[in-house]
């Protein structure tokens, strides 16, 4: 059983590192659109204000409201990393197939990165709107840390095996099973709405305005340009790896068998290759 | 509408700035793997350079 390589990354360019014309070009992008985002969220948008025409009072989210056209487009990226990583890993169970292994693994790390950051900036939003840092009955928290705990370990889980096949085969189990979480996040707050300080939906809930939509669909727009960004460089990243393990294996099978006496070279020699050292000569 | 006036001026620098910081040290981290794996790999076998293999 041979894992198989397919889908080069390839756009003909000089290469430094992971860099190529077309990432410095999206990352150039993803910087002046970010940009943008600043410029929109805290210039062109209005903060969260409503009035009671009865009693006059002022009520809304104010400023803090500018807080959810980062909040939102992290979570997205979260939800897309993780649904990126169970599609390779439900490809990598079916075809054993290295590239999307390296696919999974490296959207991975990217959606547990954004899913921190989901964590971390829904947490300081709640502070001045919920009056609370933290609340650990509320489902959808909850239910995020569960998320976030998972593919925590599907990381840490993929240091533990050197075999790149069973690595493989097993971290696909653990992702399909952290995925198996995504829907549960986003469903939380319908399923069990008496046990969250969530809002159902953030767009119904602000009565959003054209230009605070606008802000928020292009917000989301930027975030998922950097996951690609970063998902092109992480996964060059685990192609590379995976080349030096090859290069690496194969100088040591080279330099094993010219220490070897004549007569253990050549039983050597003779026996039959398996599919892995075919590939590795190759 | 400027800066200066802006409510909850605390959590908007967190809130904007932790995430912006993160990602952006992250991305730093991809750059210095990429500079150390590559000298490990011969350029033949860096395949966005190339489609030949």
């Amino acid at each position: 059983m041979t894992l198989t390589s397919a889908g080069p990354q390839a756009d003909q360019q000089p290469a430094t590192g992971t860099s190529s014309r077309s990432t410095r070009v999206l990352g150039g992008a993803c910087l002046v659109a970010l940009a943008i985002l600043l410029v929109l969220a805290f210039v062109l948008t209005e903060p969260d204000e409503r009035v009671d025409e009865a009693t006059n009072i002022v009520t809304g989210q104010f400023d803090a409201v500018r807080l959810l056209y980062v909040h939102f487009p992290v979570a997205i990226v979260t939800y897309l990393a993780f649904i990126v990583n169970a599609v390779g890993s439900i490809i990598v169970l079916r075809n054993k197939s290295t590239w999307w292994d390296n696919t999974a693994a490296a959207s991975a790390e990217i959606g547990t990165v954004f899913c921190a950051l989901t964590l971390i900036t829904g947490s300081i939003w709640g502070r001045p709107i919920w009056n609370t840092w933290w609340e650990w009955g509320d489902v959808r928290l909850m239910t995020t840390v569960i998320l976030f705990l998972i593919f925590v370990g599907y990381l840490a889980y993929r240091r533990t095996i050197t075999d790149p096949q069973i690595r493989a085969r097993r971290s696909a189990v653990v992702g399909i099973i952290g995925a198996i979480n995504i829907p549960i996040v986003y469903k939380s707050v319908e399923w069990w709405e008496n046990r969250t300080l969530h809002q159902q939906s953030t767009l119904q809930e602000l009565r959003v305005e054209d230009l605070t939509l606008f802000t928020m669909i292009f917000g989301m727009l930027v975030f998922i340009a950097i996951y690609a960004w970063l998902m092109i460089h992480r996964f060059r990243i685990g192609w590379l790896e995976h080349q030096a393990e090859t290069v690496g294996l194969a100088a040591a099978i080279v330099e094993r068998r010219a220490q070897a006496p004549e007569a253990i070279r050549s039983a050597v020699t003779d026996q039959t290759h398996t599919p892995y050292q075919t590939e590795v000569e190759q | 509408m400027t800066v200066v006036a802006l409510t909850h001026i605390g959590y908007l620098i967190a809130g904007w700035g932790i995430p912006l910081m993160t990602i952006g040290l992250y991305a730093a981290s991809l750059m210095r793997r990429s500079k150390a794996i590559e000298a490990r790999v011969p350029a033949d076998r860096q395949r966005w350079i190339s489609t030949d293999d």
